[in-house]
């Protein structure tokens, strides 16, 4: 194994368990800078678990998570997120009764507290940025939108806008292409490719063909465990992965 | 900008001024001193039900425990009021002159340690501030920070009115007991009685409100203004878009106190006297009735909605005292089921929609209601 420092990322022996059922288990990932990991596995394996422990929402029973070298385990989610950490739901969170460019305004990172925000200035620069991030999103001509009225489509990839605006190091998406058409899909893929540079993404996904067509290497969960790492071929060829996964 | 909710800024700027017309030319031509005395006290209750627009209408936190500000700082200009009329000339008779007559009757003789800084009038009014403000702080922040929401701070805030009840009747030496803070004469040697000095000190009350709706408006269209909406919306998301929740609902509880607090010290100068009755559950509960019925996304809709109520509580139990309950009970229900965002929801959802029809008929332009494109 290299140099632990090399890491962005990296969990190591985490055990979560919730009222004696270990939902991850000794479990260890290593995420390198730059480097676009997808988790696959079947339902209840713990996927999202793991990101919820990443980014603060459940506190892990033992074991580590570091982030830059720096124990992230023991934070509350906001201080997660200002050190460069963003997560997506799986069901798409955003604002609804804002619009989509107040939802982008409020993830920009700046005037976080309470003062900030009360004498918060509408500058240029944040200005020029929503448009910017708007237009990688494919909403540019729905700013002035309440977001709610927006197709789910769109407000999935109203939330990855307002990650993307927040510019984290690691990027994490929860099932990104849930519940979208083939066009869309498509689209979000794109998307996703071009946001990849220059940071590091965590995606889970059940959707192989989506799988596929973004993933660099794939990190196959069951039952809170790591059961197989590799890239898509290895993982293929796997056969413990067959039988728990790909095979049905 | 133009945008959903706060897109009704030009009805807000004509409701503003409407009001304002109102209550300050209006009403104090065509009311004799003693109703408009009376309308001056129900405008220190919508000072409750602004700071509930803030806090409940936009954030989200219910509180049922208003009523504990609003005497917190009625109680605090009250104890000034007091100690001035009760000089030593004033209260000869009782066996320790110089002390509130309330202190002689419970056998006190001397004036408790934290009462001696309300004979500064300046150091009242700060505590007519701070006090009720440092109280909400503490009540907020360990319940906040501890993630403690939704309808168990409702419950937390109305116990909370119900223990300031009973403590403040049972330390009836200290406080006036049930019968509260009474018999206050004069604001720094200025008599408060007369019915010229209650109109002034109605137009004072009118000037604070109209300072406190437009400090609302300042605090509800900043950027923390949506971050309040968004809470109320997706508390989680906010965290995960790295603003630390807890502080936001602190300061908004804060500021609602301190609203809430400015109208119990009007509301003690106005009427002359505070009592536990405006601290305890009930009152706490009517001022979220006001706020609903007014409409709790609208801060001029909610003092409108306190006007209304109070205006009908005084009419109603004029002739059938027995029925007013009765009928404020309905009325909320009615809020609730139809028009849950109140009078101002009613008027802008409604009857604005409508009229804008209209006059587009009359102009024969075609109906502009797609969405507009980014500028």
């Amino acid at each position: 194994m290299a140099n632990e420092t090399d890491f962005l990322l990296a969990l190591e022996s985490v055990t979560v368990s919730f009222d004696g059922f270990k939902a991850v288990n000794d479990l260890n990932l290593y995420i390198d800078k730059g480097e676009l990991r997808v988790i696959i596995g079947p339902n209840g394996a713990g996927k999202t678990t793991v990101l919820d422990l990443i980014c603060g929402r459940t506190k892990l029973s033992s074991g580590s998570i570091k982030f830059k070298n720096e124990e992230i385990s023991t934070l509350k989610e906001q201080q997660i997120v200002r050190r460069g950490i963003g997560r997506k739901f799986q069901t798409p969170s955003i604002y609804e009764d804002l619009t989509v460019f107040e939802n982008l305004e409020l993830s920009f990172p700046r005037g976080r507290e309470v003062f900030g925000a009360l004498f918060w200035n509408r500058a240029n620069e944040i200005v020029e940025r929503v448009r910017e991030i708007a237009e990688m999103i494919y909403l540019a001509d729905h700013l002035d939108r309440s977001a709610e009225t927006l197709s789910h489509g769109q407000k999935q990839w109203l939330e990855i806008g307002m990650l993307l605006i927040q510019d984290p190091e690691l990027l994490m998406l929860d099932e990104p292409v849930a519940g979208m058409s083939v066009s869309e899909r498509a689209k979000t893929a794109a998307l996703l490719n071009t946001i990849i540079k220059n940071r590091s993404v965590v995606v889970i996904e059940h959707d192989m063909k989506f799988v596929e067509s973004i993933a660099h290497r794939v990190t196959v969960l069951h039952q809170g465990k790591v059961l197989a790492e590799g890239d898509m071929e290895k993982i293929h060829a796997d056969s413990r992965v067959k039988e728990v996964y790909l095979g049905h | 900008m133009s945008n959903s909710i706060f897109g009704k800024r030009s009805y807000d700027m004509i409701a503003f001024v409407l009001l304002a017309a109102l209550i300050l030319v209006v009403l104090p031509l065509t009311l004799d001193a003693f109703r408009l005395n009376l309308v001056g006290k129900y405008l220190t209750y919508s000072f409750v039900a602004l700071g509930l627009v803030l806090c409940w209408g936009y954030t989200g936190i219910l509180s049922l425990g208003q009523g504990v500000f609003f005497g917190l700082g009625g109680y605090c200009m009250a104890m000034f009021l007091k100690l001035e009329a009760s000089s030593v000339a004033n209260t000869k008779i009782q066996s320790t002159p110089g002390i509130p007559d309330f202190m002689d009757w419970n056998q006190i003789t001397a004036l408790p340690t934290y009462w001696i800084p309300f004979q500064s009038l300046t150091f009242t009014l700060v505590a007519v501030i701070l006090v009720p403000c440092f109280m909400a702080f503490v009540l907020s922040y360990a319940m906040f920070k501890r993630r403690v929401g939704g309808v168990y701070f409702a419950i937390i805030t109305q116990a909370l009115s119900a223990v300031m009840t009973i403590l403040i009747i049972g330390q009836q030496g200290y406080t006036g007991g049930v019968n509260g803070i009474t018999d206050l004469r004069t604001l720094n040697g200025w008599d408060i009685r007369p019915d010229s000095s209650k109109i002034i000190l109605y137009f004072v009350c009118c000037a604070l409100l109209l300072g406190c709706i437009l400090l609302g408006r300042f605090v509800l269209t900043s950027k923390l203004g949506r971050i309040l909406v968004a809470i109320r919306d997706k508390e989680d998301r906010v965290r995960f878009s790295g603003y630390d929740v807890a502080n936001f609902k602190v300061f908004i509880f804060c500021l609602a106190s301190i609203f809430a607090a400015i109208g119990g010290a009007m509301f003690t100068l106005q009427v002359g006297f505070m009592s536990p009755s405006f601290v305890g559950i009930v009152p706490s509960i009517e001022m979220v009735i006001f706020c609903a019925v007014g409409g709790r996304h609208s801060l001029v809709g909610a003092v409108a909605g306190a006007l209304l109520i109070n205006y009908g509580k005084t009419l109603f139990s004029e002739s059938f005292p027995e029925l007013w309950l009765f009928a404020m009970g309905g009325l909320f229900i009615a809020v609730v089921l139809a028009f849950p965002r109140g009078l101002a929801g009613l008027l802008t959802d409604q009857v604005m929609p409508w009229v804008t029809r209209l006059r587009i008929r009359k102009s024969g332009g075609s109906p502009s209601v797609s969405p507009s494109p980014a500028e």
